[in-house]
């Protein structure tokens, strides 16, 4: 093997597992010290800067950091990243002068944004400071898409959605709210320099099925339900309820379901347990609160008496793995199942939708109806057309809507400064030794043998007393700082200078977790195994050095370092030490924070 | 050293021995002594025996006199007894604790101060009375608490930190133990555990007087040009006469692969001693041949490690003594103290 080039961005970065797997790159470690010291507003700040959002994604994200953490590997869970995040934001106080100021002197150019959801207010807030004069456009009345209208209340209170897109806002968006934009060609020829298209995956899918006209009055599509009820528009429902599907939005049907005066609530899906694709925990809220979960039914007619729906009907299947060994499910001939109930939400899966794009506009889609993109630089066929979020690629998250934000918005200043739109800016990295004297470390070093703490919530019958009351809680200080302390601090890397080595060994004996090895050259697989635990986690990579004095090579095995750094302390030349690696990518607004600088 | 305890978390896949226990369960609470000392190699070598070796740590008794060395037991096998006693006076110790309870397998752990100065006429008698117990000499040539003299075990002519050579005789353990009618003698290195470890291990299975010379730089003292006993010397100079698998019942334990012919010497208890000779003249067997083939390795400026010497049909004091198979410690009363009469008859006997 070649000694690892740890000059390359990616190599620490993938070490921090957590930050590597947030779409956004968000440097978790960093503020979860904060949190830990209690620096709430900075840890908040650290956060904005990379997802806009903290406080929302502190309550919604769906946390791709997670199970990505390395704690999840060394004990069973991983450090509950998502509710710290909410920490910072409930703590913060008031942060209003930390915020970026509207840009005093205009550029020029002028972007619009179609859809004022999470994917079109980071654009906005990247470009604001530049000068940038940008304009919403949605059709309701105000700013947030999904985030106001899809998720309810009982999750997400909406101060928190009015105050981190008011951040936003006062950055000098022009908005032009209740204006749902019905022609790409006319919105064209309005002579904005560029377009933003952050329009999300608006369409809830129907079923087909019989019975579904006859009792249209009591089926819902479960998005459109949902943001219904998110308006006021719908404040009740049947006793009997039946949600169909298996997704996030099934889980926030039935819960929203269960505080509108549902009592018989049930999830129906067509899959198994495991294989739905809701969240862990948003399937363990739903049972929490007495929903329970019917799997292997696939739904095949609605049942009605004169136009009003009395039950459904449900073929019962099950798990075959095929020969190519994936699971499919089939009928198992037993006979079908019949659920009474007075309505019904659809929750099946959302579908993008664009009529208001003209098909000659110039803009090119592929064959399942998705824009053509450059999946870097988000640009559509139309140069000065860019897309993101769900309207991208269809339905992901909060989190991938962001990450994109900020990736079209240097591209939408690259090319309104008449830049290559394809040559994209590096992210800035430090890399700094954290050594303060012989034994101690800028950073806590003594690894917390604590298990996940649990966020206390509202006992559940005040809970679904009011659709509108938060039923998480939050973690108080103390917890907040106990699950903080679980961190590792994956970002404190372990660096090896292989000129200082003398190969005393005291590095492997003290490592916990047996990463080090000191060992003959060979190719990676056949090191792997010859390692003093064999590594066997592939996605993790090894850390090896340049030939020693025996001939030999250090290889460190990044998979369950814990970031103790006994390797550093218990190293007589300082060859090991530890240092922080803090990576942000860049965005489009770092220019307007250089000038400033 | 470090000031905090090493953390409790472990890789996923440490695995356990038959009796349920992980390598992690051997240690011993965090070392206090210098970063990167050779001692600490040293424990983590007996962890790694041990656990290997399936034995309970309450089983062994941990003995130790006095300096960086014999502060080791601290840091390994936390479950096993310990006895850190005064200066030098470990192989006393060690052998009253030994005529009294037989069931214990006894690990000395000393250094060159401990044992081939203050302590030399200690150690002396510990072998030539043949004491069963596996007794580990953590040699570093210096005074290292006392700021880097040159102990009795350094070697005419090698040179302190500050530029002094020494002009005095350096006493050799192990060709001391040979003299002395030590039935298990060898000499590591502990920046070779692959060697070490099954070298301890056929030291704790051997039922007899066992030594184990262990060169172990001090990083602090006696790690610099002139030295030799320095990590880069010994690696310069190591003369391996072989290398050592340790087979208790059927489970082999393979430490290293390594060419060379083999000789397989079973021991009392039934535990098998594979040395595959790397020197292929090299006799483990020939307790003279030994003495003679270290001191002319030694005038060539090399340092002789492996398995020196074995006695497959070892005795120990007990033979000697001809005490009773269970331990004087399980003895009642009326057999400690047979009375009057008794010392009469003995008396008696002597006229």
């Amino acid at each position: 093997m070649n000694p690892t080039d740890i000059k390359a961005p990616d190599y620490f970065h993938r070490v921090v597992d957590c930050q590597w797997a947030c779409p956004a790159h968000t440097p978790v470690p960093e503020y979860i010290r904060m949190i830990s010291q209690g620096r709430y507003a900075d840890a908040y700040m650290v956060n904005w800067k990379s997802n806009v959002f903290p406080g929302i994604l502190g309550r919604t994200c769906d946390r791709p950091c997670e199970p990505a953490c390395r704690r999840g590997r060394v004990e069973d869970e991983p450090v509950a990243i998502c509710r710290l995040k909410r920490v910072a934001a409930d703590n913060k106080g008031d942060v209003e002068a930390r915020m970026p100021l509207a840009a005093t002197a205009k550029n020029g150019k002028r972007v619009a944004l179609i859809g004022a959801g999470p994917a079109s207010l980071t654009v906005a807030r990247d470009l604001l400071p530049l000068g940038y004069d940008v304009t919403v456009f949605d059709g309701d009345n105000k700013l947030g898409g999904m985030i106001r209208t899809q998720i309810p209340r009982f999750r997400l209170p909406e101060s928190v959605i009015d105050e981190e897109v008011g951040y936003v806002a006062r950055l000098g968006l022009t908005v032009r709210s209740g204006e749902r934009v019905d022609s790409l060609k006319s919105l064209l020829a309005q002579g904005f320099d560029a377009i933003f298209v952050g329009s999300g995956a608006p369409r809830g899918r129907d079923l087909d099925l019989p019975g579904r006209k006859e009792a249209a009055a009591n089926i819902h599509i479960g998005i459109d339900w949902l943001s219904s009820v998110s308006f006021g528009h719908i404040t009740k429902i049947g006793k009997r309820v039946l949600v169909l599907g298996g997704g996030n939005t099934a889980m926030d049907c039935c819960r929203s379901s269960k505080r509108l005066g549902g009592e018989d609530v049930r999830v129906v899906v067509r899959s198994g347990f495991d294989e739905m694709k809701a969240s862990p925990w948003e399937k363990e809220d739903a049972q929490h609160e007495g929903i329970p979960i019917h799997n292997w039914l696939v739904p095949k007619s609605f049942e009605h008496e004169n136009g009003k729906l009395v039950a459904m009907v449900f073929e019962k299947v099950a798990p075959v793995v095929g020969a190519d060994g994936k699971k499919s499910a089939r009928p198992t001939g037993e006979p079908d199942v019949r659920m009474e109930c007075d309505e019904v939400l659809i929750a099946v899966g959302q579908e993008n939708s664009f009529p208001w794009i003209e098909r000659d506009a110039g803009l090119e889609f592929d064959k399942w109806g998705l824009p053509q993109l450059n999946p870097d630089t988000l640009q559509s066929t139309l140069p000065s057309v860019f897309f993101g979020g769900d309207a991208a690629f269809g339905p992901k998250n909060i989190i991938w809507a962001v990450a994109h934000g900020h990736q079209a918005a240097v591209s939408i200043d690259k090319f309104c400064q008449g830049q290559d739109v394809a040559d994209r800016p590096p992210p800035h990295v430090t890399l700094a030794s954290q050594k303060m004297g012989i034994h101690e470390w800028s950073y806590d070093n003594d690894v917390s043998n604590d298990l996940r703490f649990k966020v206390p919530q509202l006992p559940a019958a005040q809970a679904l007393s009011n659709i509108k009351l938060e039923v998480e809680l939050g973690y108080d200080d103390r917890l907040a700082f106990k699950e903080a302390q679980r961190c590792l601090n994956c970002d404190v890397q372990t660096v090896f200078a292989d000129k200082l080595c003398i190969e005393c060994d005291a590095c492997v004996d003290i490592c916990p977790t047996d990463c080090i090895t000191f060992t003959a050259n060979g190719d990676e697989a056949d090191v792997r195994e010859r390692l003093s635990a064999p590594a066997l986690n592939l996605t993790q990579p090894l850390y090896t050095s340049g030939a020693l004095k025996t001939g030999r090579i250090m290889v460190k095995d990044e998979d369950v370092c814990l970031h103790c750094g006994m390797c550093a302390e218990r190293c007589p030349t300082g060859a090991w030490d530890m240092q922080k690696f803090f990576l942000e990518t860049a965005q489009s607004g770092d220019r307007a924070c250089r000038r400033a600088a | 050293m470090s000031f905090l305890p090493k953390p409790k978390l472990h890789h996923p896949n440490l695995p356990t021995n038959k009796l349920g226990y992980t390598r992690r369960d051997y240690e011993g609470t965090i070392s206090t002594l210098c970063a990167g000392c050779g001692h600490d190699s040293i424990s983590a070598a007996i962890v790694q025996a041990v656990f290997e070796l399936e034995i309970e740590p309450h089983r062994i008794a941990k003995l130790s006199g006095i300096g960086c060395s014999s502060k080791t037991p601290n840091y390994f096998l936390n479950p096993a007894h310990g006895f850190n006693s005064v200066h030098g006076r470990m192989p006393s110790v060690a052998t009253g604790a030994n005529l009294a309870n037989r069931e214990l397998i006894y690990l000395g752990v000393s250094g060159d101060g401990d044992s081939a100065s203050i302590g030399f006429g200690q150690f002396a008698h510990a072998m030539r009375r043949g004491v069963d117990m596996c007794y580990i000499v953590e040699n570093n040539g210096v005074y290292g608490l006392t700021k880097g003299q040159f102990s009795a075990t350094a070697d005419r002519g090698s040179k302190s930190k500050k530029g002094q050579v020494n002009a005095d005789e350096g006493i050799d353990l192990v060709q001391m133990a040979l003299s002395l009618g030590a039935t298990y003698v060898g000499r590591g290195f502990s920046g070779d555990k692959e060697q070490l470890v099954p070298l301890i291990q056929g030291a704790l299975l051997h039922r007899g007087p066992a030594l184990l010379d262990v060169i172990s730089p001090c990083v602090a003292f006696n790690n610099h040009e002139g030295s030799t006993r320095s990590f880069d010397w010994v690696r310069a100079h190591n003369e391996a006469v072989n290398r050592l698998d340790v087979i208790v019942g059927r489970d082999e334990i393979v430490h290293a692969q390594e060419p060379g012919t083999v000789d397989e010497v079973t021991q009392h208890d039934g535990s098998v001693l594979r040395l595959r000779k790397l020197a292929p003249d090299y006799d483990a067997h020939d307790r003279d041949g030994a003495i003679s083939y270290l001191a002319e390795r030694k005038r060539a400026g090399e340092i002789v490690t492996g398995l020196l010497f074995v006695d497959p049909e070892p005795s120990d004091l007990h033979a000697a003594l001809r005490t009773p198979a269970a331990g004087l410690n399980r003895l009642g009363d009326a057999e400690l103290v047979p009375g009057a009469a008794a010392l009469a008859a003995v008396n008696a006997s002597l006229r």
